[in-house]
């Protein structure tokens, strides 16, 4: 089961936190623009392995977080809060 | 001779080839379809079917079994029909008992707001050939006598839609089913046999490459569940797809004959019945995408709470076994079939919490494309260049998913 260490709140379950995606990339062989653009629209890079993505905490601090994961494990390798909104 | 023992008897298995016109990659529910009616329909009988661990281990092995038609826009229910129609014929047509059993499904109701949508799904569904009726909660209660009306006092049933052509099957005996079918034609399914990369000629993909050598094949089939990204990723393909976890359980046995499917709209979650007596349930995936298949106490008591609210006989039970599968879901919540713009190389996915019903008619129709090299016209809509046309087919409301 995933847990999250909140900077704020500390250790707490996965049932607290609401998943805000991944950065979206759009590979560089990608050239053309409106091709490009149905990428950032559409698709995943759906990565096996360290994934940085953003969470919220909705049922605590109420702040967005920035979550390095690695998404065969579900091992959490670094949380941070933004400092910046 | 133990039951299983004898299924697996009908199984031939064969020596790999270095060529072969069709590789499938994928040793399971769909995968296996495709071989077989590749080989009974279409007369193509050199096919690989690559399993990259034994046949049915993953999401065919996993899934709650459900067989269904009632979805939110028409180019589903008329594909989903097509399916629960083949699935009815199955057992006839391949001579393997796979304990088909049509049961009717009800879809429970609380909300204004969602007797509204059912009342429209209903009406949409017949239209297109799936019948659903709307019933009151007196009505489900004789279909389902075991339904607590009230919810537990917190979810009370303001009526539902009965779904008479649902139905169940038993998961491993589909895949042997199909597998049998197949290998009799002299389709060759080959086990542990992982697929690391594809073999490429300029633009075209012209095979696969796997631990003991290399197979080149006129056509591959991505037919993969769970990993499809990785697949795409050889042939530089994008996927509008996410991986993610999806939890199920099993109870011990309860008396047999707990009639229909049990399925929710505002609770996300799903009961049924399985042949030995054991209540089966399941519920959404996971939020986020992850391809570990670890399970989780919090589903367990989140699950167990809302289903027992609905039926309260579920709280003497116990629970027996918990078990996780990863699936491939798409970005529109609907399956992608067809082409990937990358020559010789298709592709079945996006199937998320849904490809367990899907298995016949996505089987047959992925086997037509291939051998007439023209898209059926059930399977146009379901195209991967859909999203770029936009042409989306959001349907997330009629998956049993938020």
């Amino acid at each position: 089961m995933l847990w999250l260490t909140c900077p704020n709140c500390g250790r707490r379950p996965v049932d607290e936190f609401a998943f805000g995606g991944e950065f979206p990339t759009v590979p560089d062989r990608i050239t053309d623009p409106g091709e490009r653009d149905v990428d950032y629209v559409w698709m995943f890079d759906n990565i096996a392995g360290p994934s940085t993505e953003r969470w919220f905490h909705h049922a605590g601090c109420r702040r967005w977080q920035t979550v390095r994961r690695d998404t065969t494990t579900d091992e959490v390798l670094q949380q941070e809060t933004d400092t910046v909104f | 001779m133990n039951e299983f023992v004898e299924t697996l008897l009908g199984l031939e298995w064969h020596e790999p080839k270095k060529a072969y016109d069709v590789v499938i990659i994928g040793g399971g529910g769909h995968g296996l379809a495709t071989a077989y009616y590749l080989a009974t329909r279409h007369g193509i009988t050199n096919v690989a079917v690559l399993e990259s661990n034994y046949i049915g281990s993953g999401n065919s092995g996993r899934n709650t079994t459900i067989i269904r038609a009632n979805y939110g826009i028409p180019e589903a229910i008329r594909f989903y029909q097509r399916s629960l129609e083949l699935y009815g014929t199955l057992e006839d047509e391949t001579g393997c008992w796979i304990m088909h059993a049509t049961k009717g499904l009800l879809w429970l109701a609380h909300t204004e707001t969602s007797m509204r949508a059912e009342r429209a799904r209903c009406m949409l569904n017949t239209a297109c050939g799936a019948e659903t009726v709307m019933v009151t909660p007196a009505e489900a209660k004789t279909i389902c006598p075991e339904l607590d009306l009230s919810g537990g006092g917190r979810y009370p049933v303001l009526g539902a839609s009965h779904h008479t052509g649902a139905a169940t099957a038993r998961h491993d005996r589909v895949v042997w089913a199909y597998a049998q079918g197949a290998m009799r034609q002299g389709v060759d399914v080959l086990q542990n046999t992982r697929v690391t990369g594809l073999l490429r000629d300029g633009d075209r993909v012209t095979g696969v490459r796997t631990a003991t050598g290399d197979i080149s094949a006129g056509v591959v089939l991505s037919a993969v569940g769970g990993n499809v990204t990785t697949i795409a990723n050889y042939a530089e393909v994008r996927l509008p797809v996410r991986t993610h976890p999806l939890q199920a359980f099993v109870t011990n046995g309860y008396a047999q004959g707990f009639g229909p499917i049990i399925s929710d709209t505002e609770l996300f979650c799903y009961v049924s019945q399985t042949a030995r007596g054991q209540m089966l349930i399941g519920a959404e995936f996971d939020q986020q995408p992850s391809y570990s298949k670890q399970s989780s106490f919090n589903f367990l008591q989140s699950c167990s709470s809302k289903v027992s609210h609905l039926l309260p006989f579920l709280k003497k039970l116990r629970i027996l076994r918990q078990w996780t599968g990863i699936c491939d879901v798409s970005a529109d919540f609907s399956p992608i079939m067809g082409h990937t713009g990358v020559d010789g190389l298709l592709i079945t996915t996006g199937w998320g919490t849904w490809g367990f019903k899907a298995i016949p008619a996505g089987g047959s129709l992925m086997a037509e494309l291939i051998a007439t090299g023209k898209t059926p016209e059930l399977l146009q809509p379901f195209s991967l260049d859909r999203f770029a046309r936009d042409h989306a087919l959001a349907d997330q409301g009629s998956t049993g998913t938020r």
